[in-house]
């Protein structure tokens, strides 16, 4: 069942709200680049990738990277919607015994299709996928997310290379770009940009879009989808701590959880109930 | 004299049997494929054999993800760039999700000769014997590294293997069993044990000839296999022979010695002696050279066992 944009805005509200509440249970994680990933990830989750929960290993299917391992919080809450394991299990996110780990395990959770939080390895991987496709003339696609601190790694370099190098076609990035990372805003730790022109340096074909408008995603998403010979990256405009007034472009939200009374306020602009 | 092979070389026709055998069976390199030998492979199956560039963060993290769709993956570069650089790659995007991936890393140790210290890779053994899971072979022979590279395929999960550039004696027939996990008994003997790996084997068993017109009897045995390490035949040499000298090309700091001296310590505490490299990089060199300069050639084995029989009585 393919949802309605604005059934797809809603499902980035619930994510949102999952990932609230989880890393509020677990008094520790990754909120702001969660947050800005909402979207992205509804459309993913929700539209556009061929995957099963009752068959999560099956054969054609499209396959997610979270190269950006830390905003496992928003991945568990996309995974868990779509009923690959009980949302209750979010509560258990990062405490002992958990499958749902402070970075995403492939071992641990079904749908993970990559362990990854070592930044930058995730898009490496993600290559050997869409390599590992076309051997097998699988039409299943391969989608993988960066941050941009991330494009601070020079293994990320080496695989959008060997990408472009390998005419992965049936490989596209998203750039998470909300521009700060733990110590602060891109441009002032190690600027990040032009990425648009990077990419398209390193061969790839490229859009910018607004990260939190999904109708730009999916068109962008189908774009990808039509384009032969190149892989395709997304770049995301976004904003870090989406949705939650007091976290929104605040470099202090990176890696803290909200207390009770911030995440009460979180969940309330987020229209859900406490 | 016995033919001599690199096992790099044994390496390199031995994937091209089984690639032939297998197409499951991927292979990447990292501009090295007339090194590492994986060129033998690529020769006949061009649409399976991937050249990354000098990329061997990339190299791993590709093969990771082939693996995870089901391929099995041989890896290789040199040691120095696979268990050195890669290391955290390795860690992290293969051994940490248990993924299939056979890192085959040729031009280990100071043999690699004229080179010099900056690619003589004398860590990877303690490196990858730290990573939960990862199988480590060190095979000192042709015959041996064929038999291994073959069992290694049929083994779902990473595995790493270390190999030489330089020419070594064939020590194996193809009737000889070779299996992963079981120290493979070269030579018995009541005196004392000698336990090596890699090109070190065949300098113990000249070692022991020596020693032998001696009047010591030593026993050797090939540890093809680190990890997991054959306690069993550790064991049963400490106590029929009541000590015990490990012989590697390598760090004495946490590699084969590391690995028996933790079985012998917990389980049978006997004397111990360590040849191998004492906290030292390599240099430039011929091989023989460079054998001799770290102390690790057949006399230098000879000599630590003569001092270890006298310790003994």
């Amino acid at each position: 069942m393919t949802l309605s944009y604005d059934e797809l805005r809603n499902k980035a509200k619930e994510l949102r709200i999952d990932v609230i509440r989880s890393i509020f249970s677990a008094n520790s994680g990754h909120p702001g680049g969660s947050l800005s990933a909402a979207e992205m990830m509804s459309v993913l989750f929700f539209k556009q990738m061929n995957i099963d929960p009752k068959d999560p290993k099956k054969k054609d299917r499209d396959r997610f990277v979270l190269s950006k391992g830390h905003a496992a919080p928003v991945l568990y809450a996309a995974l868990a919607e779509k009923g690959f394991f009980p949302m209750e299990d979010l509560a258990t996110l990062r405490s002992l015994g958990s499958k749902l780990q402070g970075h995403p395990d492939m071992i641990k959770v079904p749908g993970v299709e990559m362990s990854t939080g070592s930044l930058g390895q995730g898009i490496s991987t993600a290559v050997g996928m869409a390599l590992a496709a076309k051997i097998d003339k699988n039409p299943g696609r391969v989608y993988a997310l960066l941050g941009d601190g991330e494009l601070q790694e020079g293994l990320v370099w080496e695989a959008l290379m060997s990408a472009a190098h390998y005419k992965l076609d049936n490989l596209t990035v998203f750039v998470d770009w909300n521009g700060i990372q733990i110590d602060g805003f891109n441009d002032d730790i190690m600027c990040v940009t032009p990425v648009d022109e990077k990419f398209k340096s390193f061969c790839w074909e490229t859009v910018v879009i607004d990260g939190h408008d999904v109708e730009a995603i999916d068109q962008a998403i189908e774009q990808a989808k039509k384009c032969k010979n190149k892989p395709f990256a997304i770049i995301a405009k976004t904003i870090k701590g989406k949705g939650v007034s007091f976290m929104e472009n605040q470099n202090g939200w990176h890696g803290k959880a909200p207390d009770e009374e911030q995440a009460k306020q979180a969940i309330a602009e987020l229209g859900g109930t406490w | 004299m016995a033919d001599k092979i690199a096992t790099r070389q044994a390496y390199g026709e031995a994937l091209a049997a089984i690639g032939a055998e297998n197409n499951n069976i991927v292979v990447l390199d990292a501009d090295l494929s007339g090194s590492t030998m994986t060129k033998l492979f690529a020769k006949d199956n061009p649409d399976r054999f991937f050249n990354v560039g000098i990329a061997e963060q990339n190299l791993y993290g590709v093969s990771a993800g082939l693996a995870a769709s089901g391929k099995t993956v041989f890896a290789s570069t040199f040691a120095m760039f696979a268990a050195g650089r890669a290391f955290e790659i390795i860690r992290n995007s293969i051994g940490y999700p248990h993924l299939n991936v056979k890192i085959c890393a040729t031009h280990a140790g100071v043999t690699v000769g004229e080179d010099g210290g900056s690619h003589q890779c004398i860590e990877d053994l303690t490196l990858m014997r730290s990573i939960p899971g990862m199988i480590v072979l060190s095979p000192s022979d042709a015959t041996s590294t064929k038999a291994l590279i073959k069992q290694a395929a049929d083994i779902d999960g990473p595995v790493y293997v270390r190999l030489g550039r330089a020419a070594v004696p064939v020590l194996y027939g193809e009737q000889d069993e070779i299996k992963i996990g079981k120290a493979k008994l070269l030579r018995n003997g009541k005196s004392l044990t000698l336990i090596a790996t890699g090109v070190m084997v065949a300098e113990a068993l000249a070692a022991a000839e020596t020693l032998a017109a001696e009047g010591i009897d030593a026993r050797v045995l090939d540890m093809h296999t680190i990890k997991p390490i054959d306690e069993e035949a550790i064991i049963t040499a400490a106590k029929e022979t009541g000590a015990i000298i490990t012989c590697e090309e390598h760090t004495v700091l946490g590699g084969l010695g590391g690995a028996v001296a933790e079985v012998i310590v917990q389980k049978c505490p006997v004397p111990m002696a360590f040849v191998g490299i004492k906290d030292r990089f390599g240099q430039s060199g011929k091989p023989a050279e460079l054998l001799k300069e770290y102390g690790l050639t057949a006399a230098d084995i000879a000599e630590a066992a003569r001092q270890m029989v006298a310790q003994k009585r």
